[in-house]
């Protein structure tokens, strides 16, 4: 499978946190080949399970990525302008002069506006517009606005992906678009291989939202160990170390209390072995990620977190190296392909 | 459209050799051959003069302004992860620059300007704008000998906007000022006026009038109209102020702006014109904004001068939106204006 154009299919999909419908057709057709049985959870996650070889029961591996991403939703309408606010953590310093979709009666074309700086006192063009201050304009008349558009409607982003030099591309929902075409990659790759765990590779929904998805769908599947895929830091100008990764050095392995000490020392190995080049992400606390909440379903589970590398989070700009996300895929097939059957039983704390 | 060529050309200021291209083959070879221009060249600066002979006996010399360039950034420097520092070239408004895509350089290298994201920011830093001396172009280069080879010290940067039809209205970038060129071209394909016309696509307004400086020296004309795209503030907003000028309202006349008063006589022109043939217009908020006319009034001993605009919103951003309407009617209005001025016209009363 060709990776660029995977992801600028996966990028340009429409999947806002809450209305995920798009996308997850889009991901239902492209898993299709490589899933023995597919379903929907109950809040709209998508769950592939690609069986593994071996006597039943066999142990179950989830794999989680979320396909939602964030956007606006309409709260008012006034004089054919449309008042906003954010679904998820939009950032509204990146929203002014931003294309966007207004999901009404049909999609609309429009543009996220507000007052121009001739017309605002000084102190005014120097501060980060404020929610009320910003508009969606979608340039018909008012009237026809009023019959098109309601309060609740969603709004996307509009941005075609972009190829940069060096295989670096740019395009808005790469969080976490970037680890659901990683995750892609990997079920493709173990069609060659056989594998003794069954695999639940899940696009969950509503993360942006408090990892809604991850808490239902891993409740639904009871893996005995995880996997999440999340975007992290990646280096630029005024963001770099500890707090980002530089891009091209390999996808980060979580090494914290959310993830499980053994999980980490495997895929540590694993990459090693792979020569898939890694970093070693800490993260003291919250991850932020679907693997916060896949550690404390029902008894717990083993989890761990893989992250690509992305500048400009949650920016219509996230900027990554396509090689990243080749990396984490084959890191997450070959870890994959090398789980024993009995692996759960080194993970135990006690030898009691 | 001619509107849809002009608007994806890039031409920043100092640059508007792509601009320039379309213009001159808008004006050479798809002119109403009954009545082609009858002289085109391109001055010093990359100006382009286009005469029109008119009709009449004693013609009056009217010259008719629009300006090619547009709003960009130009790279100052590279750091050594291969990151372009950039500067603006004319009034960029640095709240709108954060998660813009540009092109860069002839070759159009597409580049990013992205921030510091959210989650790392403290509530104070979430508050504060960015300055463009701050912000960076991603290219995708990996070294500082890279970003230069791919876009050395110079290199211009311009919005990468498509041309977008919404129904009654359009948006893309750069409508200051390829609107205006758009009206020109168009009174230029039609029939001759009384009048001789002196269009100029001028160069470099957004830097300081500069091209209309030495283009109203050159053609030393009776009075001038330049031809713009203005603001149109007719958002919401808290207090019940002026929109300066409003989408479906019709051309917008100015009377006075920061870089000139116009010429009473020709702004009564417009407006008998207008109101005989019940076409809408609209009178600018005095005060705001500054075009070539600033230039133009006071070349040699002085040019009677007016400002007339296609009203848009959200101009100088990466993305801006006017009415087809607004666009049709600002041309009827200036083909029938220039019908219709005589040297009486311009005489004392």
């Amino acid at each position: 499978m060709e990776v660029i154009p995977l992801l600028k299919l996966l990028s340009e999909a429409d999947g806002i946190t809450g209305h995920e419908g798009p996308v997850r057709e889009l991901l239902r057709q492209t898993w299709q080949p490589f899933a023995d049985e597919m379903r929907e959870g109950k809040l709209g996650s998508l769950i592939a399970l690609k069986q593994g070889a071996g006597a039943a029961p066999r142990p179950k591996l989830m794999l989680a990525a979320h396909m939602d991403e964030i956007g606006l939703v309409v709260t008012g309408v006034e004089k054919g302008f449309l008042r906003v606010t954010r679904v998820g953590g939009t950032d509204r310093r990146v929203l002014l002069g931003l294309e966007v979709v207004v999901h009404g009666q049909r999609d609309l074309p429009g543009i996220v506006a507000t007052r121009p700086p001739h017309v605002l006192p000084q102190e005014e063009r120097k501060r980060t517009v404020p929610w009320d201050q910003i508009f969606v304009d979608v340039g018909l008349p008012a009237g026809e606005v009023e019959q098109l558009v309601a309060v609740g409607d969603l709004i996307s982003i509009r941005r075609d992906m972009v190829e940069l030099k060096n295989r670096h591309v740019a395009g808005k929902a790469m969080d976490d678009r970037a680890c659901v075409a990683a995750v892609t990659l990997a079920l493709e790759q173990l069609g060659n291989v056989s594998h003794a765990w069954d695999v639940f590779a899940v696009a969950t929904v509503q993360e942006e939202k408090g990892l809604i998805g991850a808490t239902t769908a891993s409740y639904g599947v009871a893996p005995d160990l995880a996997v999440a895929l999340d975007v992290t830091f990646g280096k630029h100008p005024g963001v770099s170390e500890p707090d980002a990764f530089p891009l091209n050095a390999g996808p980060t392995i979580g090494i914290g209390p959310n993830f499980h000490p053994g999980l980490v020392n495997r895929l540590k190995e694993v990459a090693e072995s792979h020569e898939i080049p890694y970093q070693m992400e800490p993260i003291p606390g919250r991850s932020g990620t679907d693997a916060w909440a896949i550690q404390v379903t029902r008894e717990g589970v083993p989890t761990a977190l893989i992250s690509i590398p992305i500048r400009y989070m949650h920016q219509p700009v996230e900027t990554l190296v396509v090689q990243d996300v080749e990396r984490a895929g084959r890191l997450v097939a070959a870890f994959i392909a090398g789980l024993e059957a009995d692996f759960l039983e080194t993970l135990a704390w006690d030898r009691g | 459209m001619i509107l849809r060529e002009l608007s994806e050309a890039v031409g920043v200021s100092g640059d508007e050799g792509d601009v320039r291209t379309v213009v001159l083959d808008a004006i050479r070879e798809h002119a109403d051959k009954l009545h082609p221009v009858d002289e085109v060249q391109v001055d010093t600066m990359g100006n382009v003069l286009a005469f029109k002979r008119g009709e009449g006996r004693q013609r009056l010399r009217v010259m008719l302004d629009a300006h090619m360039d547009e709003i960009g950034l130009m790279v100052v420097g590279h750091d050594s992860d291969g990151f372009l520092r950039v500067r603006a070239v004319g009034g960029i408004d640095p709240r709108l620059i954060p998660g813009t895509l540009f092109h860069v350089g002839p070759d159009r290298i597409p580049g990013v300007i992205g921030i510091k994201p959210i989650h790392l920011l403290t509530d104070q830093e979430s508050q504060k704008v960015s300055k463009i001396e701050d912000l960076v172009v991603d290219i995708g280069a990996k070294s500082k000998d890279e970003a230069d080879k791919l876009a050395p010290l110079g290199t211009y940067a311009a919005f990468a906007t498509p041309f977008r039809e919404l129904g009654p209205t359009v948006s893309g970038k750069a409508f200051d000022d390829r609107v205006g060129c758009a009206v020109l071209v168009e009174l230029l394909q039609g029939e001759r006026f009384r009048c001789d016309l002196h269009a100029a696509f001028t160069v470099q307004e957004e830097v300081g009038l500069r091209g209309a400086r030495i283009a109203a020296y050159a053609i030393e004309p009776d009075c001038a109209f330049a031809l713009e795209g203005t603001i149109a503030d007719d958002i919401p907003k808290d207090k019940d102020v002026s929109p300066t000028t409003e989408l479906g309202k019709g051309p917008a006349i100015t009377v006075m702006d920061r870089s000139f008063i116009a010429d009473r006589r020709l702004v009564r022109l417009l407006t008998d014109t207008a109101e005989e043939l019940g076409i809408a217009y609209q009178i600018k908020q005095p005060g705001i904004g500054g075009t070539d006319a600033g230039a133009i009034h006071v070349a040699r001993g002085g040019v009677p001068s007016v400002t007339v605009a296609v009203p848009c919103r959200y101009i100088h951003s990466p993305v801006a939106l006017l009415s087809l309407d607004d666009f049709n009617n600002t041309v009827r209005l200036m083909r029938e204006s220039l019908s219709r001025l005589t040297r009486r016209t311009l005489s004392r009363d």
